[in-house]
């Protein structure tokens, strides 16, 4: 079925590839791979009350994602979007060594990743584990499969078939002005509010922690060395100065358990608020500062530590094989009024886990960077859907440390310090009333194991998370050791989220310097030192003050705030999905628009839903407004509400939940203006049969590269002739010359 | 499988092959194989390339007009 692909002649040697009888060996392979998925899936399905291994969870994803990638990917590669590798790519058309540039595949592939991989996908599965195993591991593989890796694949393909253009522009292009404009102002406070959870995240797991204030705070001396490095003392040299950065970063976390018991460890018991100040204070430098002195070598170290823990993770799960601890459904899934956060299961795990299954911020980095370096159009599968998957592979891992764990201490470390009173006894009653039998004892020693204090309400996911993940790499490799993985986890997700917070800042001046600059040309001189410096004094004080609010909150700002940073992720998915839909029915492609109009819909409900409550809902826990009317009602009165314990918190209560209700509602209405911009262009595109679109001319594309990440048998030989022609001149394919 | 008879010769030649495409990756990945690619450039086109400071040094100005997104 070539028959979509009418941009060109059949003559050029692409490998499109039309419909081909599998070989009898393809044929078995995949009805292998599908029948061990199946039962996997079915253990998990039937199993209840018996233990189980975290094993099945794992091999259930990665068939599914298996079958996915061959059949789906393949689906919507070349019959949706009819990838055409005899079409130039933006990076051989344009190439200027800077940002448009042709680049190997499998290089781009971990460019890719490494840009949409973060703390998301492991905080929000940590926290939707309250809800059981199985809600969670459903949403992040079928999630993957059919919403989240076909947004980052289509909106890859659609900005690179118009030479890399942002979301916004193409929204602004394609669909209207108006719908441009909304798109707009919902990126730029999407991101804020993403960033300032983030930091959020960040603060509570380094606070009250003297080690991991220390092993953080070196991090800033090591990219800084290393940037003089890679500047003055041997300038390009990057794989020796990482692997010095890595080793220094190494022995910051093992010197941070020498410093604890010290009176420097006292000095870097910060609390909440003042971590607030040094990150904002931190985000601000960081953001004024070049890049080549803080920001890049920051990165390479984020970038090598991430890839390194998973993949770490995934061999230690193996070896591991530990035992799920979690009911596959638990209660607070069917009755919503779970502690980590509140709401029932529909729609409220489609929102916690946001990265891993769909993540709205990805349509950023799709129409960013990428889409200007891919070589060849068919590589958009491995790029996208291959990268998303990844992505899924990571959250799922994600998910089995945080179910892995005693489920009582789960709950100890993830609820507000208003519902755990704080102290391991006070916990271990409150969790003993959901039903556990952990015993204060069991919390402190959890806690003198990673050499903590306490884990008491240590919310926002990552303490937890490394909780898990240092169970199950000194169960792995033995030895204990469990202070220093638990101090490592936290490390490397501090470490990574430190850097989405600078380089998001970073974005955030430039759209903001972009913008203004309309109204005002001076200001969006890139160059202009006073305009950086207020560009970026507003980004950070945005999300400052959003941190701040989220730190001081009575009633716990992850709880508070993690559903806003979820429906704001996925409502920025909604906006990307709108925008493949209209261009697929735009091309003339109605009868495959269900590809992303099926998860478009689903996501517009999940959303509105969610919105819909967190902003009407008369469930105080629920409803941000009723909570605020709650807590005036009870001030009125003269009392008290808990977890408030003075009137100023009162006060507090009230403005918060107000402000998040008001922001909740700018932001589902921001996309509703989109999704209306929309309707109207698809109305007019289906009656037209198709419009035209800012899709660049085809031109001829003289590049010779696999699609896959192993090149197939024609495609070496297509490689080898192409060699003959042109003759050998780049060393690019180094690993390709067997 | 067409290297050195013995198996530990296979081994080696594996080993070899193995890091040659793990370095070959993390230089085109970090970017530090532009320089090369660079000097190449120069080579065949007869031209005297810069200094290897000044070469990261316009790499890195680049860096700082084009800033890259960190996903959550």
């Amino acid at each position: 079925m070539t028959g979509t692909m009418t941009t060109t002649d059949d003559a050029g040697g692409s490998p499109a590839p039309g419909r081909r009888r599998p070989s009898l060996q393809s044929t078995l392979t995949w009805s292998a791979v599908a029948v061990v998925g199946a039962i996997c899936w079915g253990v998990l399905a039937i199993a209840r009350g018996e233990t189980i291994s975290a094993l099945w969870l794992l091999f259930a994803a990665l068939c599914s994602y298996a079958i996915a990638y061959r059949f789906y990917s393949r689906f919507i590669t070349y019959r949706v979007l009819a990838a055409d590798d005899r079409r130039a790519t933006p990076a051989e058309r344009l190439e200027n060594g800077v940002d448009f540039d042709v680049t190997d595949r499998r290089v781009l592939f971990g460019h890719h990743f490494a840009a949409i991989a973060g703390a998301g996908p492991l905080v929000g599965p940590v926290l939707a584990a309250q809800m059981g195993y199985l809600p969670g591991t459903i949403w992040i593989v079928v999630g993957v499969i059919f919403a989240g890796a076909v947004q980052d694949l289509t909106v890859l393909f659609f900005s690179m078939r118009r030479n890399g253009k942002s979301l916004g522009q193409m929204i602004r292009e394609e669909i209207g002005l108006v719908g441009g404009i909304a798109a707009l102002i919902a990126v730029f406070a999407i991101m804020i509010i993403i960033l300032a959870v983030l930091a959020l995240i960040v603060v509570n797991a380094l606070a009250e922690s003297p080690w991991g204030v220390f092993s953080i705070g070196l991090t800033i001396p090591i990219a800084l060395f290393m940037g003089v490095y890679l500047r003055r003392l041997r300038p390009g040299r990057v794989l020796e100065a990482t692997g010095i950065g890595v080793a220094l970063l190494l022995l910051a976390i093992v010197s941070g358990g020498w410093i604890e018991d010290t009176g420097l460890g006292d000095a870097l018991t910060l609390s909440k608020e003042w971590l607030v100040v040094a990150l904002v204070v931190y985000g601000f430098v960081a953001s004024v500062l070049p890049v080549w002195l803080l920001l890049t070598p920051r990165d390479y170290l984020s970038t090598f530590m991430k890839v390194g823990v998973i993949a770490l993770l995934a061999v230690s799960l193996l070896i591991a094989r530990p035992v799920l601890q979690a009911d596959a459904v638990t209660d607070f899934a069917r009755e919503g009024t779970g502690p980590v956060f509140a709401g029932s299961l529909f729609p409220f795990v489609f929102i916690t886990i946001a990265c891993g299954a769909l993540s709205g911020f990805h349509a950023l980095i799709s129409s960013g960077t990428t889409p200007k370096m891919v070589a060849k159009e068919s590589q958009v599968r491995l790029i996208g859907y291959g990268g998303m998957l990844m992505e899924s592979f990571v959250a799922i891992s994600a998910l089995i440390a945080a179910v892995v764990i005693d489920q009582g201490l789960y709950f100890a470390m993830n609820s507000p310090a208003g519902a755990t009173g704080g102290t391991a006894e006070s916990a271990a009653t409150f969790v003993q009333g959901l039903g556990f039998d952990t015993t204060a004892q069991s919390i402190a020693a959890a806690s003198a194991a990673v050499q903590e204090d306490s884990l008491v309400s240590r919310t926002g996911g990552a303490p937890a998370l490394a909780v898990g993940l240092a169970q199950v790499f000194s169960q792995a490799f033995g030895g204990g050791g469990q202070a220093f993985w638990y101090h490592f986890a936290i490390m490397f997700e501090a470490l990574f989220i430190l850097t989405a917070v600078d380089a998001g800042t970073r974005v955030g001046r430039f759209m903001l310097q972009d913008t203004l600059g309309n109204v005002w040309k001076k200001f969006g001189d890139l160059s202009w030192r006073p305009g950086n410096i207020i560009a970026s004094a507003v980004v950070v004080g945005l999300w400052g003050s959003v941190l701040y609010i989220g730190v001081t909150d009575p009633l716990g700002g992850v709880n508070q705030l993690f559903p806003l940073f979820g429906i704001a992720n996925q409502l920025l998915a909604a906006i990307a999905l709108t925008l493949c839909t209209v261009l697929l029915i735009k091309h003339g492609k109605l009868r495959y628009a269900w590809v992303t109009g099926v998860p478009l819909v689903w996501d517009l409900v999940v959303t509105m839903t969610a919105s819909w409550q967190k902003v009407f809902s008369a469930d105080p826990r629920v409803g941000y407004f009723q909570q605020a009317q709650v807590y005036s009602d009870a001030q009125e009165a003269g009392e008290v509400l808990a977890p408030a314990t003075d009137q100023g918190q009162m006060d507090q209560v009230i403005f918060n939940s107000t402000l998040n209700g008001i922001l909740q509602a700018v932001f589902a209405l921001l996309t509703l203006v989109v999704v209306v911009n929309a309707a109207v262009v698809i109305v007019k595109a289906i009656r037209a049969n198709g419009l035209p679109t800012t899709e660049e001319p085809a031109v001829p594309s003289k590049i010779v590269e696999p699609s896959g990440l192993f090149p197939t048998a024609e495609e070496k030989r297509a490689m080898a002739e192409h060699g003959r022609l042109v003759g050998a001149g780049s060393g690019r394919s180094e690993a390709e010359e067997k | 499988m067409t290297s050195a008879g013995t198996p530990a010769g296979a081994v080696r030649t594996a080993t070899v092959r193995a890091w040659r495409n793990l370095r070959w990756y993390l230089r085109e990945f970090t970017g530090e194989a532009r320089w090369d690619d660079y000097l190449a450039h120069c080579a065949e086109h007869g031209h005297t390339p810069m200094s290897r400071y000044e070469f990261e040094r316009r790499r890195a100005d680049a860096a700082e007009r084009n800033p890259t997104s960190r996903c959550c």
